[in-house]
């Protein structure tokens, strides 16, 4: 990989821009931190049937 | 006594909210016990265990929100259910924000997100995980209980794209001084830190910052990530980083007891990173020597190995008590009853229970605990104690469906009590960690638990002593010196980090050995 595309510099270089899924508390600890962050309502993927759930992950 | 529940199909709340819904749910007169879970299976089991059941809760989904109360009279349960929404929405954050419900929308609302903070429900996360890193996006995967399949893949997967996976199993990380999951108040220096150890790379991060220097970065890479099967992946995305950071001049790892195949495998890379490296690795009993390596036994050896370095200072003299401390610890263990032999540790912190088992074996005691850095002193039910005992109270044999020590006092509350009935108990060792994420007033939860404990032992003629550490900045929401201050009134001998309080312990069992 080229140094000017370096996905991993990039992330210690500039303050990172957050996609928050899970624990509302980490989203709001970030904003507290001055970070750009957006907190997902996350909900269980087919309404947590694991047997789609397991399809799902297997397609991607 | 009469119990009973409510089904919610399709309220789904993250187990954090729920936790302090069920805490101020709790306290209501009359009420027993009650639980605020959704209808995962290992919830579920965790109703069964309290004796809540029937065929609505055998039905629940994960989505579905479930609501149990034990209370003196049936006129109390219906009162609670019946407020359920007042209690949901008195904590519901009602921003005027339009929620946002999948990875994608996140990412049509932020299209310059390069992070996913993913704490999703362990049979949830490795799917979001692959859905982020697809996206582009570095993870950091708080979430556990994901399968070791998984883990390789996710690395393989970010590798391809220059990606970082910090995780699963991931609590910390100070990524350009901002803290992502349970991370301190500490200001940017000129320290790096790679590690396999959550609250292992805050008390790191924590001591340089209370020394008066700061940390470039501090990168989590998952408590298995120097497994066997996964090899090390993001330790040596994350070494290579730091190596290239114009920022970090010096680079420490800290970790977990790693696999002795990945050990010998990293040892030769972490001499090629041109940087000087300090290399603190628990459950590792030597290492070969190396000139641009320095290995050390604790954490606080590694803090003092890097700011030598920085100040090109000269060797490092290992950590050791004062000659205060050590007479304190000798007039301690003088008021001790005949009776009083035991240790016992009640930790948050995983990588403390290590650190302090590690220590205190060097010492030459022989401690259980349900986390081993041996597996032949495991404790045969982690429920009881044997011997001298340190246990981690986050592990998931403690946690499963049950808020973490770190979040919430109870079990911790709940263990000191338990262990202050026996009259061979003659040290209690405990840790606090501060920080972005933890209990907003950790001493405070247990300050009445250790003040009880003290008093336990005096009534049948000895003295407990209570030895405390605390992990935290100046800069953390908690106020630290007001959290050590607290711990002094309750009785308890405190000390700024978890080695020294270790050692001071040592010393109050060997004083005791030696005789008064």
């Amino acid at each position: 990989m080229k140094e000017e595309n370096d996905p991993i510099r990039e992330l210690l270089e500039r303050p990172p821009v957050v996609v928050n899924l899970g624990l509302r508390i980490f989203a709001e600890s970030l904003e507290v931190q001055g970070v750009d962050v957006v907190h997902i309502d996350w909900t269980p993927p087919a309404g947590g049937d694991q047997e789609m759930i397991d399809l799902l992950d297997r397609l991607l | 006594m009469a119990t009973g529940f409510t089904v919610r199909p399709n309220q789904y709340f993250d187990s954090v909210f729920l936790m302090g819904v069920n805490k101020r749910l709790s306290a209501t007169v009359g009420v027993q016990q009650s639980a605020v879970l959704m209808g995962s299976p290992a919830n579920k089991g965790l109703l069964a265990e309290i004796g809540v059941g029937g065929e609505g809760i055998e039905a629940a989904r994960p989505n579905d929100l479930i609501v149990a109360v034990i209370a003196d009279t049936p006129e109390t349960v219906q009162s609670v259910l019946a407020r359920l929404d007042e209690w949901l929405e008195s904590d519901h954050e009602s921003g005027a924000a339009p929620s946002l419900h999948t990875l994608a929308e996140g990412l049509t609302d932020r299209p310059a997100a390069n992070l996913a903070v993913i704490s999703v429900p362990g049979e949830y996360a490795a799917l979001e995980a692959r859905k982020a890193i697809d996206a582009g996006l570095h993870v950091f995967l708080f979430s556990s209980n994901v399968s070791l399949e998984d883990e390789v893949d996710l690395k393989r997967r970010a590798a391809e794209r220059g990606l970082l996976v910090m995780g699963p199993d991931c609590g910390t990380s100070l990524i350009g001084g901002v803290g992502v999951g349970f991370a301190n108040a500490v200001r940017r220096g000129p320290i790096g830190v790679v590690g396999a150890a959550g609250t292992g790379l805050q008390e790191f991060t924590c001591q340089i910052h209370n020394a008066g220097l700061g940390i470039s970065h501090a990168i989590g890479t998952g408590s298995h990530d120097l497994s066997q099967a996964v090899g090390g992946a993001t330790t040596y995305a994350a070494l290579d980083a730091l190596a290239a950071d114009p920022g970090t001049q010096v680079i420490a790892l800290v970790s977990k007891p790693p696999a002795p195949e990945s050990f010998r495998r990293l040892l030769p890379r972490l001499e090629r990173l041109g940087k000087p490296v300090i290399g603190c690795f628990f459950g590792i009993e030597s290492s070969p020597p190396s000139s641009l390596v320095q290995m050390v036994e604790t954490i606080d050896d590694a803090v003092g190995a890097a700011i030598a370095r920085i100040e090109a200072r000269g060797e490092l003299s290992p950590l050791s008590l004062t000659v205060e401390e050590q007479a304190r610890a000798k007039l301690l263990s003088g008021r001790r009853a005949p009776e009083q032999v035991w240790l016992r540790g009640v930790f948050s912190g995983g990588t403390f229970c290590y650190q302090a088992q590690q220590i205190l074996r060097a010492r030459g005691f022989q401690v259980h605990s349900n986390t081993p850095l041996i597996p032949g002193l495991a404790l045969g039910d982690p429920g009881h104690s044997q011997g001298h005992t340190i246990l981690d109270m986050g592990d998931d044999h403690f946690t499963l469906a049950r808020p973490h020590p770190m979040i919430d006092g109870t079990l911790r509350r709940q263990r000191i009590q338990e262990e202050s009935r026996y009259a061979d108990l003659a040290v209690l060792l405990l840790d606090f960690v501060l920080g972005f994420n933890a209990s907003k007033d950790p001493v405070a939860e247990l300050y009445e638990a250790i003040v009880g404990a003290r008093r336990a032992a005096e009534t049948r003629g000895g003295e407990l002593a209570v030895v405390a550490s605390v992990c935290g900045t100046d800069g953390d929401p908690q106020d630290r010196d007001l959290q050590m201050r607290m711990l002094t009134e309750a009785g308890a001998v405190v000390f700024p980090s978890n080695a020294q309080a270790v050692l001071f312990c040592a010393a109050l069992l060997d004083t005791r050995q030696e005789g008064p």
